[in-house]
């Protein structure tokens, strides 16, 4: 399934600033939610194995090789044993990640290792995880991943324009960005645990969606504070509001702090409660993790065998 | 292609079922008829004089309840007057120690009793699992606290003697848990009428209550229809009456109880406003909405049933409503994932369908939302009514719905009977 870019729309200030976020009222959405809706047996089988394809399955270590990038790249053509895909007759599915996710030096590794595949690789770019390089080097970042042969770029924004009201200045940014982009598609990381207030989340959303994004993400994984459903609400009802004003499907990625399987589960809850079905594929869903899809590897485990194996037995890399 | 491909094209929640296993055999064990508890005695159920219980959600009988005459409340209000004596007289902690057992049984016993809840009532599990039992279990620890203080915290207070009282239909055992441990803790002896349509916890509380050791005449459970209650209401040997019900009711229980000298205590309905200003997160206000008219299928009496919006946002909020009222689930109250589940009776939802007819003659706007999954139970889908401008009320304390009014703000300059 493909859709139409978000090709972003004018600087709308005005937008911005009547935003308002009532924050008792999100903690208590993002806290009930998860008690209200379920998915069991099949259907949480099933579910878990949708969750392995929206993963972005990421390596963002300063200790990251060649060989550990292949290892992963392995992981992500096939996510799950052979044995496992067949008893829970998805063979034909050729189930894959959603991505990998990589720094620009890997990227070359990472595409060698997923050629045949359809797999994209995404890279991290323009100064992540601090975003604080001179713009011309993180544009020029972006253009080289983008040349490496990165489909997609994961961005960080400028914190300082959002903590600074600087809407013009976050907003010509990101622009450039989508520019140097081409037609590798933009994720924007808003690093939401830097922004303070969820009304700042809530207006950076809608910045980097007028500058044309193809994704907000919440974070870097390098913040104290990662991905929560707090956020991950707030920043999926201004997709929606986008939407609703332009006709723009813009998509969501939540990552850091996302380990288990019951985690993916509440954010695809969300994401079907929030936006619908539509943004429960990768076209417009992603998860950025690592070690989630070892723990989603023993659930499904669990449901074919009714047994637990230790988690050294579902090793990533 | 097998069943977890076939979900994976759907992405549907697809079932999950809390189990009806324990509140079944805890009915067989009782032959699915039941007397009443007077005097920590149970009656022998009756076969000429007995009510069906049916299960709102499958409209099938499930037991039969006991309807009970003026004989089986003279026992009742008899055998309260008797361990009034005893109970009345006890210190503080050793009411405490009784109360603080029998609150550790609910929990004990919290699943059984939510699920029988929801198959007397129609309420989703979630609600009596979540909110309605944990919260029973919580009044009585709470009022255990008063009982075991009550010397020291609460001095010169007396307690009243033979309290009568009647609970409605919505929240049964817990709307039983506000009247029953804050009596009990005060050292009253208590005669309750829990409704005939949803009496079914108010038993297995009995069965509990007799389990810890509250002695015989405390709590007496009387079953049967509104004539029963009104025996107990108009019995002189009570000495206060509480009620939590309807408007109606409350009134003509003022009415026939005025120059008795009896206490009374009365919680009745209302029609309350959910107020919407511009400068509001409106996403947040929908499912704040969301939760003021549709938790427990409207059935709250303070139930945010009328919605006044300010009216440069009212378009857009009605927007947003609507597509919110599309992600409700309605169904199986014992599914875990459903949010409105089946209407208490028969005739409740008649008189909701009657009330929504006559609000479309008069030229509201019904929203539907199009909510499959009926099993031939009685269930009813998300409704709101769009006004759009103030006119009559909506029957104050009658119309127990999941339904929501709507109103643009600065129309609705009044409503007839506030604060009802």
């Amino acid at each position: 399934m493909s859709i139409d870019r978000n090709p972003g729309m004018a600087l709308d200030l005005d937008w911005v600033s009547e935003t308002r976020v009532n924050r008792s009222a999100v903690e208590r959405r993002a806290s009930t939610l998860p008690g209200r809706r379920t998915v069991k047996s099949h259907w949480q089988a099933a579910w878990l194995v949708r969750a392995i394809q929206v993963i972005d399955l990421t390596t963002l270590g300063g200790d990251d090789t060649p060989g550990n990038v292949r290892r992963l790249c392995a992981k992500a053509r096939n996510p799950i044993r052979a044995d496992l895909a067949d008893a829970l007759g998805i063979t034909s599915l050729g189930l894959t990640t959603g991505a990998v996710c990589v720094y620009h030096e890997m990227v070359e590794s990472a595409v060698h290792a997923l050629a045949g595949t359809q797999i994209p690789v995404a890279a991290v770019s323009a100064g992540f995880p601090a975003g604080l390089n001179p713009l011309d080097l993180r544009i020029e970042e972006i253009r080289r991943s983008v040349a490496a042969g990165a489909r997609e770029i994961d961005i960080v924004i400028s914190r300082r324009h959002v903590l600074t009201g600087n809407w013009r200045a976050l907003y010509d940014e990101t622009r450039a960005f989508r520019e140097a982009c081409g037609t590798a598609h933009l994720k924007t990381i808003l690093a939401t645990g830097e922004l303070a207030t969820l009304r700042n989340v809530y207006r950076a959303s809608l910045i980097c969606m007028m500058a044309g994004a193809d994704f907000i993400k919440t974070s870097t994984g390098k913040e104290t504070v990662n991905a929560t459903l707090p956020v991950s609400l707030v920043m999926v009802r201004a997709i929606r509001a986008y939407q609703a004003r332009t006709g723009a499907k813009v998509g969501f990625k939540p990552a850091g702090g996302l380990r288990t399987a019951k985690q993916a589960l509440d954010w695809l809850i969300l994401m079907k409660e929030e936006l619908g079905d539509e943004w429960l594929s990768p076209t417009l869903f992603r998860i950025g993790a690592s070690s989630l899809l070892a723990d989603i590897e023993r659930q499904l485990e669990h449901y074919l065998t009714g047994a637990y194996s230790a988690s050294f037995r579902h090793p990533m890399q | 292609m097998t069943k977890v491909a076939d979900i994976l094209t759907t992405m549907e929640y697809g079932p999950a079922p809390e189990s009806a296993k324990l509140a079944n055999q805890w009915l067989d064990a009782h032959s699915r008829a039941f007397g009443m508890y007077i005097g920590g005695q149970w009656t022998t159920p009756t076969p000429d004089r007995m009510i069906d219980v049916i299960n709102p959600s499958t409209a099938k009988r499930i037991a039969a309840i006991s309807h009970g005459t003026a004989d089986n409340v003279d026992a009742a209000v008899a055998a309260a007057r008797k361990a009034f004596k005893s109970w009345s007289q006890m210190p503080g902690h050793a009411r405490a120690k009784l109360m603080y057992g029998l609150a550790r049984k609910i929990q004990k016993h919290a699943r059984l009793l939510a699920v029988l809840e929801t198959m007397d009532n129609g309420k989703p599990i979630r609600e009596t699992r979540d909110i309605d039992i944990p919260l029973v279990a919580r009044h009585f620890y709470h009022h255990a606290g008063w009982a075991q203080v009550m010397d020291t915290e609460l001095p010169g207070y007396t307690p009243v003697g033979v309290v009568g009282q009647v609970v409605p239909w919505n929240f049964p055992l817990l709307m039983l848990a506000w009247k029953i441990a804050p009596a009990i803790a005060a050292g009253n002896t208590i005669v309750l009428k829990p409704s005939k349509w949803t009496s079914l916890s108010a038993l297995a509380f009995a069965e509990l209550c007799d389990d810890a050791g509250i002695p015989p005449g405390v709590v007496n459970i009387i079953t049967g229809d509104g004539g029963t209650g009104d025996i107990l209401l108009q019995h002189p040997g009570i000495d206060k009456i509480a009620f939590t019900g309807s408007t109606e009711v409350g009134r003509h229980i003022r009415n026939v109880t005025a120059g008795s000298g009896k206490k009374l205590s009365l919680e009745l309905g209302g029609k309350s406003p959910f107020i919407v200003f511009e400068d509001a997160d409106l996403d947040s206000a929908i499912e704040g909405i969301v939760d003021a008219i549709w938790f427990n299928q409207g059935q709250v009496c303070c139930a945010g049933s009328r919605l006044l919006v300010q009216e440069g946002i009212a378009e857009e909020l009605y927007r947003r409503l609507r597509a919110r009222m599309e992600k409700l689930r309605v169904g199986d109250p014992l599914d875990k994932a459903v949010d409105i589940g089946a209407i208490v009776a028969k005739a409740q939802l008649v008189e909701i369908e009657t009330l929504v007819r006559q609000g479309q003659a008069e030229g509201a706007i019904l929203w539907r939302a199009l909510l499959g999954m009926s099993n031939g139970g009685i269930l009813l889908s998300s409704d709101a009514l769009h006004r759009g401008r103030a006119e009559r009320h909506d029957r104050p304390g009658r119309d127990f719905w999941p339904r929501a009014g709507g109103n643009d703000l600065p129309h609705a300059s009044r409503s007839d009977r506030p604060g009802q």
